[in-house]
């Protein structure tokens, strides 16, 4: 019979070696399954990964070779889609993007789920008060005027600058999960739903801007923002949030016409 | 077709555990960085501001009450204690002071954003340089007042 990765792991009598190029890394999984577990748990788990192997590679692994209850959402695993958002090592960042040679692979790396949405199980939370923030922005392109007759509604290069960086948003909640405000106040909009209010704002074709500034000029609103950066320092896509949340603020007392472009 | 059978007991991974697993089912610290803590510092100050404001209120307005009660209370303060204390009073006033400038800065200033770390160690470096100034001057005075 031949021992697989997993058998040598059972048998504590054996000494496991990692295959050439391959080490063992140590994750400490914070785990939850509803029906059995009156809270969370962690939980530790052994695995061989190649140094430019991803957190998402080893949470496979774990699910495939050790423990297949183990829950997680991943999609394109690319980091496109942004379903893999989670706290890894106390910061969140996409599990796909999060290569095992830049945390430090001699000391365990802790996994958990991101923070102030509720949880449900594992690694999985329930997004909807997430998306239903994002919902209450309008985040959609809104004209009372017809595009000129035959042909699209025309923006120049500076005008679709003026928001490019807000378009980039994969609304997987990282930033709307490190955010100690959202923690304590679920009621805040959180930094994912203003970045989308930015990118419509700020969008020379729209003119709804009046209607989601009044949306956002609210005690939930961009004011409870207190410029911690951590959406900033969280974004996997490197969107400048704090920035774009600074400008929606000066956008709700001048107009957006009048914020200056930094 | 569905099995019905139990899915079969795993033999545990290891029968002592190796490292010792975080006992707080609650989630681990975020690790932010300068932004986070100096917003975690400038509430922490700011409460205590607020604390030493309500007792610095009530004591005042003994005043009209009775000057002989409210001189009694002032009394009480003389004490190396109080004068210790009255350095970390400034030390969080003068952190505060500095650090909403930043805030500010960062609301009202299109480039705050971008020069946030800068200006929050600018804020560190003029609250040690205050300090500097202070605590030698106090610690004379708190040591000269109260002979033993």
């Amino acid at each position: 019979m031949t021992l697989t990765v997993a058998d040598t792991r059972l048998n504590p009598t054996v000494k496991h070696r990692p295959a050439a190029g391959f080490s063992t890394i140590t994750l400490i999984i914070r785990r939850y399954n509803p029906e059995i577990d009156a809270e969370p748990y962690w939980r530790d788990y052994d695995v061989d990964v190649l140094p430019t192997d991803r957190i998402l590679d080893a949470l496979h692994t774990i699910k495939w070779e050790q423990d297949g209850s183990l829950t997680f959402r991943r999609s394109c695993a690319h980091g496109v889609c942004g379903s893999d958002a989670m706290r890894i090592n106390g910061r969140n960042r996409l599990a796909c993007k999060t290569l095992v040679k830049d945390l430090d692979p001699s000391k365990p790396i802790y996994v958990e789920a991101i923070k102030g949405l509720p949880l449900e199980k594992d690694l999985v939370v329930d997004m909807e008060p997430f998306f239903a923030a994002f919902r209450q922005v309008q985040p959609f392109l809104q004209s009372s005027t017809p595009p000129p007759a035959g042909r699209e509604r025309l923006q120049s290069a500076e005008e679709r600058e003026r928001f490019d960086d807000t378009t980039k948003c994969i609304l997987c909640a990282a930033c709307t999960t490190s955010c100690p405000v959202f923690w304590t106040d679920g009621q805040y909009f959180g930094p994912a739903a203003i970045v989308n209010a930015h990118r419509f704002i700020f969008d020379s074709r729209d003119e709804a801007a009046d209607v989601r500034l009044d949306i956002l000029n609210d005690r939930e609103g961009v004011w409870r923002c207190r410029t911690t950066f951590n959406c900033t320092e969280a974004c996997p896509r490197g969107i400048q949030i704090t920035k774009a949340i600074s400008e929606v603020k000066a956008a709700t007392i001048r107009g957006p016409q009048r914020v200056k472009v930094a | 077709m569905v099995s019905t059978r139990p899915a079969p007991e795993l033999p545990p991974t290891r029968t002592s555990p190796r490292l010792s697993l975080p006992k707080a089912p609650a989630g681990t610290v975020y690790r932010g960085h300068e932004g986070m803590w100096s917003w975690v510092l400038h509430r922490i100050t700011g409460v205590g501001i607020f604390f030493f404001l309500l007792v610095h209120i009530m004591d005042t307005a003994l005043v009209r009450v009775s000057p002989q009660v409210y001189d009694g209370v002032i009394a009480t303060y003389k004490n190396p204690i109080m004068g210790l204390g009255e350095m970390a009073l400034v030390a969080a006033i003068v952190f505060h002071a500095f650090n909403g400038l930043r805030i500010i800065l960062i609301d009202f200033w299109s480039f705050g954003t971008k020069h946030q770390r800068a200006m929050f160690w600018t804020v560190i470096v003029l609250w040690v340089v205050v300090m500097a100034g202070f605590v030698p001057r106090q610690l004379i005075t708190i040591i000269e007042e109260f002979p033993r």
